[in-house]
């Protein structure tokens, strides 16, 4: 009896082992994911005025996030590669019928209302333009050659500016990145980039010269918050306060008075690093960062494993993405870049990113679980 | 090369993937670096200055709204400027029970629940931290009754602000217009960090068309505050710039004549300064006080002002639209001296009455016995209608229609105002657009006397009137005639119309004849031509406003006043040197001659005495 209970004890995790391997899940990463994800409650909780009902919709959300990642797992790589144009097409011509309608009634839109739900087309772009740059570049023999540079970028141009007419800046940046890095993984030469670069920085005057001044004022506002206090540069002010004294150790959790107190706005959405930095302190923003880093790692080796350029192209601009999201949050919570409502990725609250967050780490683990083993 | 040739390297691909993936991780490590020295920077290194911000202090923002640009006539006088009252404001953060303190204010200070239901609508619309008014225009007697309680009543507060003030009223009301407080539509399309501070936009007339230049741009201040939300003291400040100010081309005394000699009827007048195209009147009767709009007009003062017959709100100068009547008179007369269908010297045999071959119906003259023998100098003076009757046939309707665009009627002047109206010179591919028929004869008949479909505004007569002075020349009337910021006064941009070619000796002619009208014995407004020094050069209109009937007498007692005519009159002067054009329109006036033309005299005498040119 003794030696048989000690037996089941003993199997019962590899049991789940082996269940999550026959489902195609990737053991590390998912723990990664559930570790940040566990996280997010524990802010959540505190950034949203420790209200339940609140975090409920979010595990309702991570719950759905969790099953679309499971589902993607499933399919075999092959699949995304043969689909990889059809849906990049379907995107843009959703993306083309929002502009479309939004012209129409006059105002900004994002959203596709399909009678029975509702859905951003620019969150699927997310996905499907670094599929479809990987798709054509994989189609030829790597690094790419000039003219197939052009033609990715060309491809990737349009749902970027489709997004960036929305207007909504910081999805189309991260679809912009997500297309960049998949042509940097595939090898693009260090002068193209260094010459992108030069040919950017030069065409900025000249596209200075051609706005008018609401425009320009607009940029600058977006460069340097502090020049509008009453709207994002109090978010900024605010949370510099929030962050600057959470000092070494933090106030401890449930701890923060800037969110309690109302101070600091976008507290549970787009700000919530800064609830999370005055709780937790300078040691909990390393450990979350470090959090991350092991999250990118693993997503990194899975793209080395890789074994094809498409799903080597693929796995690297998602990992990449994924980064691009935290840098690009945090950095905007800290006051080193502009705000541009990009949310703190699997933590902040609300919004779809998280299920397209989580879609992508399914094609990760599908990619990884679908490798033939090849004989050494 | 081609794709059939390149061969694929699957060893130097992955070799390569590899190089790429470690170059990212290095760079991922590098910005994970930088993103953690920001933090070391805000939790080591500023970590007591932003600790003690959050413990003890706070930091507050509150804007410094801009001073809104004063609003000038041409000679200083100020038609809008700001005026320094007291109004009871809330910073809802700081009341505990808001129910309860509004209910206690409103015992005090006798608030209305209209007014408690605008400051609740208002309040979702701010921040909690940002104060917001309940009651304006505060008495001093209010001021002290809520000064012995104002301990009891923590987060409200008595503030002196600025507000707009329209001194003259309902007198320039249409031209300068007002601002009121800014509407939930408006809110979604506005730049709001410009309006920081501000809750107040113009709503109309050069309030709402120079609305960015009035506006200024907000400062803002950084107020330490402790626990309880006391101001400790000012961290740091940018001052608000104030908004430029702004002078008219109107003349309030101008305006004041005109609106007056308007007294009983309901109308308008303009009058623009040739030369230059500064519209020096504009005046819309009724007019409407524009400063209970400033903090809110009563629904039910609102519903009055709307809902009148008279329509006080409506702005005749800019968007009523009359027929013109005879005032087109001059200019058919120009058209066919123009494309040369008839000369100066053309006679005609007026019966009373002018007919089209094979048709029965009689098309009156306004003198049943008819002129007799007219040429086109006596066809203007006494405004013989069978004249241009056939005058217009001879023309057609294409050439009319052509030749009067070119004179701006049937399309905006492009005067700085919002909301002005097209008008409509018809046309047959009007007619046939809007209306899906085709022209008939008779309708160009008509039209030559400025009958039918032809509608006009009064800004389109006067600046008509204005170019023909002008010999061609196009005006472009314009309010504005300086705004004056801190760095440089600019006055607006004016477009640039082409001139009409007109040959000299033929406006020479038109201008004669109309002359004529104020000037002879037998011109329908020779009643103006007493006791003024200089010559007047005009020409009456009486439009109808309902139809007689064949063979029936239009009697003037039997009918209704809201069914009697209107009445118009067009001047310039002088005409050796024409400085000012007048276009009056007077509603249901019954003649031009006795009833418009006096008013155009009165302004344009005015005018001319301010000027030297009329000898006193």
């Amino acid at each position: 009896m003794r030696h048989e209970m000690r037996d089941e004890q003993f199997q019962t995790p590899s049991l789940l082992g082996n269940l999550l391997r026959k489902l195609h899940i990737d053991i590390p990463l998912f723990i990664g994911l559930l570790m940040i994800l566990a996280l997010s409650f524990v802010i959540l909780y505190s950034a949203g005025g420790q209200e339940v009902a609140m975090l409920v919709r979010h595990a309702s959300r991570a719950g759905l996030a969790i099953g679309l990642m499971a589902v993607l797992a499933q399919i075999n790589p092959r699949r995304f590669q043969t689909f990889s144009v059809a849906l990049f097409s379907v995107c843009v011509l959703l993306l083309v019928a929002v502009a479309v309608i939004g012209q129409i009634s006059m105002g900004a839109q994002r959203w596709l209302d399909l009678g029975f739900f509702r859905f951003q087309p620019s969150e699927f772009t997310k996905i499907s333009a670094p599929m479809m740059v990987a798709w054509y570049l994989a189609e030829h023999s790597l690094p790419p050659k000039p003219k197939h540079v052009m033609i990715a970028a060309g491809l990737l141009l349009v749902p970027v500016l489709l997004i960036a007419k929305q207007p909504d800046l910081g999805t189309a940046l991260l679809v912009a990145s997500s297309g960049a890095a998949v042509l940097f993984f595939a090898g693009l030469s260090w002068w193209f980039m260094l010459s992108a670069v030069v040919v950017l920085a030069a065409s900025t005057p000249i596209l200075w010269h051609f706005m008018r001044e609401y425009q320009r004022n607009r940029v600058l506002t977006l460069f340097n918050p502090e020049a509008d206090p009453m709207g994002t540069g109090y978010h900024i002010i605010q949370s510099k306060i929030a962050i600057g004294s959470g000092g070494i150790n933090g106030k401890g959790w449930l701890g923060s008075t800037q969110a309690e107190l109302d101070f600091l706005p976008e507290s549970s959405t787009d700000f919530i690093f800064a609830v999370f930095a005055e709780e937790f302190g300078l040691f909990g923003c390393v450990g979350l960062l470090l959090l991350y880093l092991l999250v990118i790692s693993r997503c990194f080796y899975i793209a080395v494993q890789a074994q094809d350029t498409y799903c080597r192209l693929l796995a690297g601009s998602l990992s990449f993405t994924f980064f691009v999201y935290v840098f690009v949050n945090i950095g905007m919570v800290i006051g080193i870049l502009p705000v541009v409502g990009v949310p703190l990725p699997l933590v902040s609250y609300g919004g779809t990113s998280m299920v397209t967050l989580m879609a992508g780490f399914g094609i990760l683990m599908s990619i990884h679980t679908h490798r033939k083993l090849l004989p050494v | 090369m081609d794709r059939k040739f390149a061969i694929k390297d699957p060893l130097a691909e992955s070799r390569l993937f590899l190089s790429r993936i470690v170059t990212a991780f290095i760079l991922i490590l590098f910005l994970i670096v930088g993103l953690v020295v920001r933090l070391v920077y805000l939790q080591v290194v500023g970590h007591e200055h932003y600790a003690t911000l959050s413990k003890d202090n706070r930091i507050k923002i509150s804007p410094l709204p801009p001073t809104r640009g004063v609003i000038y006539d041409r000679k200083g006088r100020m038609l809008a400027e700001n005026v320094p009252t007291y109004s009871l404001e809330l910073i809802p953060e700081q009341i505990g029970d808001l129910d309860d303190t509004l209910r206690r204010l409103q015992q005090l200070l006798n608030i209305s629940e209209e007014k408690i239901d605008a400051f609740h609508k208002l309040r979702k619309r701010n921040k909690s931290f940002a104060t917001t008014p309940l009651l304006q225009n505060l008495t001093d007697e209010d001021v002290a009754k809520f000064a012995v309680v104002r301990p009891y009543f923590p987060g409200v507060d008595v503030y002196a602000r600025l507000v707009r003030h329209y001194p003259y009223a309902d007198l320039a009301a249409h031209v300068v217009g007002y601002v009121g407080r800014i509407s939930e539509d408006e809110l979604k399309k506005l730049p709001l960090e410009q309006y920081r501070g501000t809750d107040q936009i113009g709503k109309v007339g050069i309030e709402k068309y120079y609305e960015s230049h009035l506006l200024g741009t907000a400062g803002y201040e950084e107020i330490e505050t402790n626990a309880q939300s006391r101001a400790l003291r000012t961290v740091s400040t940018v001052e608000p710039v104030a908004g430029s100010n702004i002078y008219l081309t109107l003349d309030i005394d101008l305006q004041k004549i005109a609106y007056d000699a308007l007294h009983e009827y309901n109308g308008a007048a303009v009058a623009i300064e040739i030369k230059t195209g500064g519209v020096l009147v504009f005046a819309s009767r009724p007019g409407f006080d524009p400063n209970p709009f400033v903090s809110g007009i009563s629904a039910k003062d609102y519903k009055a002002l709307k809902d009148s017959e008279d329509q006080p709100l409506y702005n005749r100068a800019l968007r009523g639209l009359y027929p013109p009547g005879s005032t087109m008179k001059p200019f058919y007369a120009l058209a066919g001296l123009e494309y040369g269908v008839i000369d100066y010297g053309h006679r005609l045999f007026c019966p009373g009455y002018y007919k089209l071959p094979n048709v029965d119906h009689k098309y009156r003259d306004w003198k049943k016995w008819g002129h007799g023998m007219v040429d086109m100098n006596e066809a203007i003076t006494e405004s013989c209608d069978v004249y241009f009757y056939d005058l217009a046939m001879a023309l057609g309707i294409d050439k009319m229609s052509s030749f009067m665009s070119k004179f701006g009627f049937g399309e905006k002047s492009g005067i700085d105002l919002v909301g002005e109206v097209d008008g409509l010179m018809p046309s047959k591919e009007w007619k046939r657009r809007y209306r899906n028929q085709a022209w008939f004869p008779g309708e160009t008949v008509i039209t030559g006397i400025g009958q039918g479909y032809t509608q006009v505004t009064p800004l389109q007569l006067a600046r008509a009137t204005a170019t023909l002075a002008n010999y061609g020349k196009v005006v472009n009337p314009h309010l504005v005639q300086e705004i004056i910021t801190p760095d440089f006064a600019a006055p607006p941009e004016l477009r640039i119309v082409p001139d009409i070619p007109l040959k000299p000796a033929n406006v020479d002619n038109i201008l004669r004849a109309m002359t004529n009208v104020v000037h002879s014995q037998r011109g329908t407004a020779k009643l103006i031509a007493k006791n003024i020094n200089y010559q007047i050069a005009g020409k009456t209109g009486t439009a109808q406003v309902f139809t007689v009937k064949q063979e029936e007498k239009y009697n003037e007692d039997a009918i209704d006043f809201k069914m009697r005519d209107h009445a118009l009159f067009i001047a310039l002067a002088p005409v050796h040197d024409p400085q000012i054009a007048v276009a009056v329109i007077a509603e249901h006036g019954g003649h031009g001659g006795s009833v418009a033309a006096p008013i155009a005299a009165e302004i344009i005498d005015a005018y001319l005495n301010q000027t030297g040119e009329a000898a006193p």
